[in-house]
């Protein structure tokens, strides 16, 4: 998995509550049976005026000119500023997956919905959580200022703005580590194979009817 | 053990390891797998040259992706017309063929939507931890297991080591005293219970469903209830094991039998929550005030009862709220102040993970049999949730009403709940579904969708617009 230390980029909104997880990527993406390509169609049904399709070329698209990613001014945006319950819906993975692949590194919103924002650590994509008010604060910012940009650090665990200004923000340890020492997961959880194989001894041996049952 | 809900102690039996930076590993015990969350998982296995660590625990589906129309059914996977999803299907089937994983294909006997599929097998036991890469994995939990939905890196982990790396969730439990009125459904139940609390009012707990309402409900009602945890922001969503429980486990497919059978199911008894267990949060609702709910917005916690009102922009306090509500009624082209039963629908969906069950064909036949759908109505899909669901209604005449009052009768899957198959409302149509999403394009780009129980979407269909079930008698006007 791709480490993230630190990043500093162009900032872009999406300046609403409770973005869904279709609403990032529509189902009709999900088809794929692939882990890439997801970018183009990114928040698909806002970005373009017609209905997207599984493998068509966006570039000749009609878009959407008053969706906000689609201004020149946040073109190339790779910090995405959003409000509370970001990604709440599906479990999809495909969501953070078509974050990433249009190019962002990290989402700063006040909440997440859980399986978001889990599914983001698996991927290098950063969700920064802030409060309302210090939104409030980035949001106006950014508006006010075109190519505002906001360095993050996830050792230090704090956003960094233009004028100097720190926000300090909260991030699991054990989700921190594998995001800054890009960890594969998997390969760290099979070092604990003998813990997992002594657990299934006992476990069979107390309730014998949870294994080999489906066959 | 004492004051220990029953989510601590399902935690607990299942913690392999706990590590000094908060994470935890615990171990699964039942993998369900669908077509379109695992085709990356079984692609990074291959990659990284590992193979399932155990097979006994892995059962796999399609139902997303596939036609619920007999005639495409019928050709196979060969004969599903679209490309990219026919290649998925395919994709599924031969990754399970290839690492040995038990698959119900897409035909036979026992294939359903995955959260149908699971409990109607007997593969979903209380006590057990399950995982699924789909986000309505806490229907299982009615069945008093540790069960909740994972992305696909999460699929690939389970498949790889048994386990998942996460960290406990608060305790919530939500209470429902009291008994429900005639004509009203767990379906409105668990509505009002999002509308209450929000869609983000569960974040970070495992919600309890307690109280007089869940003890008096079937184990299909507790499915749909906690289906739709989610919805309340909560990955899991249980009920404390009780006598229902055990009499539905009895006799199911992969369940143990005989003298194991009660060894289990001796067990499972213990699975309730201490009297003087500690909950984070606690939520006290009273069932007899509940009346059927209709979502009229684009998010479920958007809910009114039938017989309320369209929220108006101008009544809105809080800021964001007021811009919400705004947009939704936009996008719904409705009017905010206008009863919701003025609403004409132009589809009717009932089917998906939530109310496809047998209960719930039973419960729209009843309401439909003998009567007509109304003429405005473009289409009225009937999708059971499964091969053995279909078998049953067909066994009690079922689709025979169905059929005979104007309703498409199909084959399983997961079919309008989200579109991905060739079941979709067009721009601008309004649908009674009996789903448990209303996102903006969730059925279908442009397409408006309102959240209702079975009983009153069947009601809808004869009427042409949303109608309180309470108070239809079925007279065309
Ligand atoms: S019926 Fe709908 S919610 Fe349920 S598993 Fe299928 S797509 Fe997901």
């Amino acid at each position: 998995m791709k480490a993230f230390t630190q990043h500093s980029g162009l900032v872009g909104p999406m300046d609403r509550a409770n973005v869904d997880t279709d609403m990032i990527i529509p189902k009709q993406f999900l088809k794929s049976i692939k882990r890439s390509g997801f970018g183009p169609n990114l928040f698909d049904e806002l970005r373009y005026m017609d209905e997207g399709q599984p493998g068509q070329d966006c570039t000749h698209r009609p878009v959407n000119p008053d969706f906000p990613l689609n201004l020149p001014r946040y073109s190339g945006a790779s910090i995405l500023l959003a409000r509370k319950n970001f990604g709440c819906g599906s479990s999809r993975e495909h969501a953070p997956w078509a974050l990433e692949d249009y190019g962002f590194r990290a989402v700063i919103a006040p909440s997440y919905a859980d399986i978001f924002y889990n599914n983001c650590f698996k991927n290098g994509l950063l969700p920064v959580i802030l409060s309302e008010q210090q939104l409030d604060v980035l949001f106006a910012e950014m508006y006010a200022d075109e190519g505002y940009q906001l360095t993050i650090d996830l050792v230090e665990q704090t956003v960094v703005c233009p004028n100097g200004e720190r926000f300090a923000f909260e991030i699991d340890q054990f989700r921190k580590d594998c995001l800054v020492n890009g960890l594969d997961e998997i390969g760290l959880t099979l070092q604990s194979a003998q813990a997992i194989k002594d657990y299934e001894k006992t476990r069979a041996a107390q309730q014998p009817w949870v294994f080999g049952a489906i066959k | 053990m004492s004051q220990t809900t029953v989510y601590d102690k399902l935690w607990d039996s299942h913690l392999v390891k706990q590590n000094a930076d908060g994470s935890a590993l615990i171990y699964i015990d039942r993998h369900i797998l669908h077509e379109v969350t695992s085709p990356q998982a079984f692609e990074g296995l291959r990659i990284a040259g590992r193979k399932p660590w155990r097979l006994d625990t892995n059962l796999a589906t399609p139902d997303h992706n596939i036609s619920t129309d007999p005639t495409e059914r019928a050709a196979g996977v060969a004969g599903i017309p679209d490309n990219t999803s026919r290649i998925q299907v395919q994709t599924l089937d031969d990754n399970c063929d290839h690492f040995g994983i038990k698959e119900f294909k897409m035909n036979e006997m026992g294939q359903g939507i995955v959260h149908v599929m699971g409990p109607e097998l007997g593969a979903t036991m209380p006590g057990l931890t399950v995982v699924c890469g789909d986000s309505h994995t806490a229907t299982h939990g009615a069945l008093a297991c540790l069960a909740h939905g994972i992305g696909t890196s999460e699929v690939e982990h389970v498949l790889a080591s048994q386990c998942l790396v996460t960290k406990k969730m608060k305790n919530m439990r939500v209470t429902v005293d009291g008994v429900l009125g005639a004509g009203v459904t767990p379906k409105d139940v668990v509505l009002a219970i999002i509308a209450k609390i929000g869609t983000a009012g569960g974040n970070g707990h495992a919600i309890e469903f307690a109280g007089s309402v869940f003890r008096d409900m079937s184990i299909e009602g507790r499915m749909t209830v906690c289906n739709m945890a989610i919805e309340a922001g909560a990955r899991v969503g249980l009920v404390a094991v009780d006598e229902k429980t055990i009499d539905y486990c009895r006799g199911r497919k992969f369940m143990p039998a005989g003298e194991s059978f009660a060894k289990a199911a001796e067990y499972w008894r213990t699975l309730v929550s201490d009297a003087d267990a500690v909950f984070d949060t606690e939520v006290h609702m009273n069932g007899s005030e509940i009346a059927p709910q209709v979502s009229w917005g684009t998010s479920p916690e958007m809910v009114v009862p039938v017989t309320g009102n369209i929220p108006r922009v101008e009544d809105q306090i809080d800021a964001v709220k007021k811009k919400g509500v705004e947009r939704a009624l936009e996008y719904m082209g409705l009017e905010g102040g206008a009863p919701i039963s003025s609403v004409a629908v132009d589809r009717v969906f009932i089917g998906s993970c939530t109310n496809s069950r047998i209960e719930d064909m039973r419960a729209a036949a009843a309401v439909v049999e003998g009567r007509t759908v109304s003429d405005s109505i473009k289409q009225a899909l009937v999708v059971p949730g499964s091969q053995m669901v279909k078998e049953q209604a067909e066994a009690e005449g079922l689709d025979r009403i169905f059929i005979e009052a104007g309703l498409d009768w199909r084959e399983p899957g997961c079919s309008m709940c989200l579109a991905m198959n060739a079941d979709k409302l067009g721009a601008g149509e309004h649908c009674a579904s009996t789903s448990n999403r209303n996102f903006e394009g969730r059925q279908g780009n442009g397409g408006r969708t309102h959240l209702m129980s079975p009983e009153m979407a069947a009601a809808a269909a004869i009427t042409g617009h949303i109608v309180d079930v309470r108070e239809f008698t079925g007279d065309q006007s």
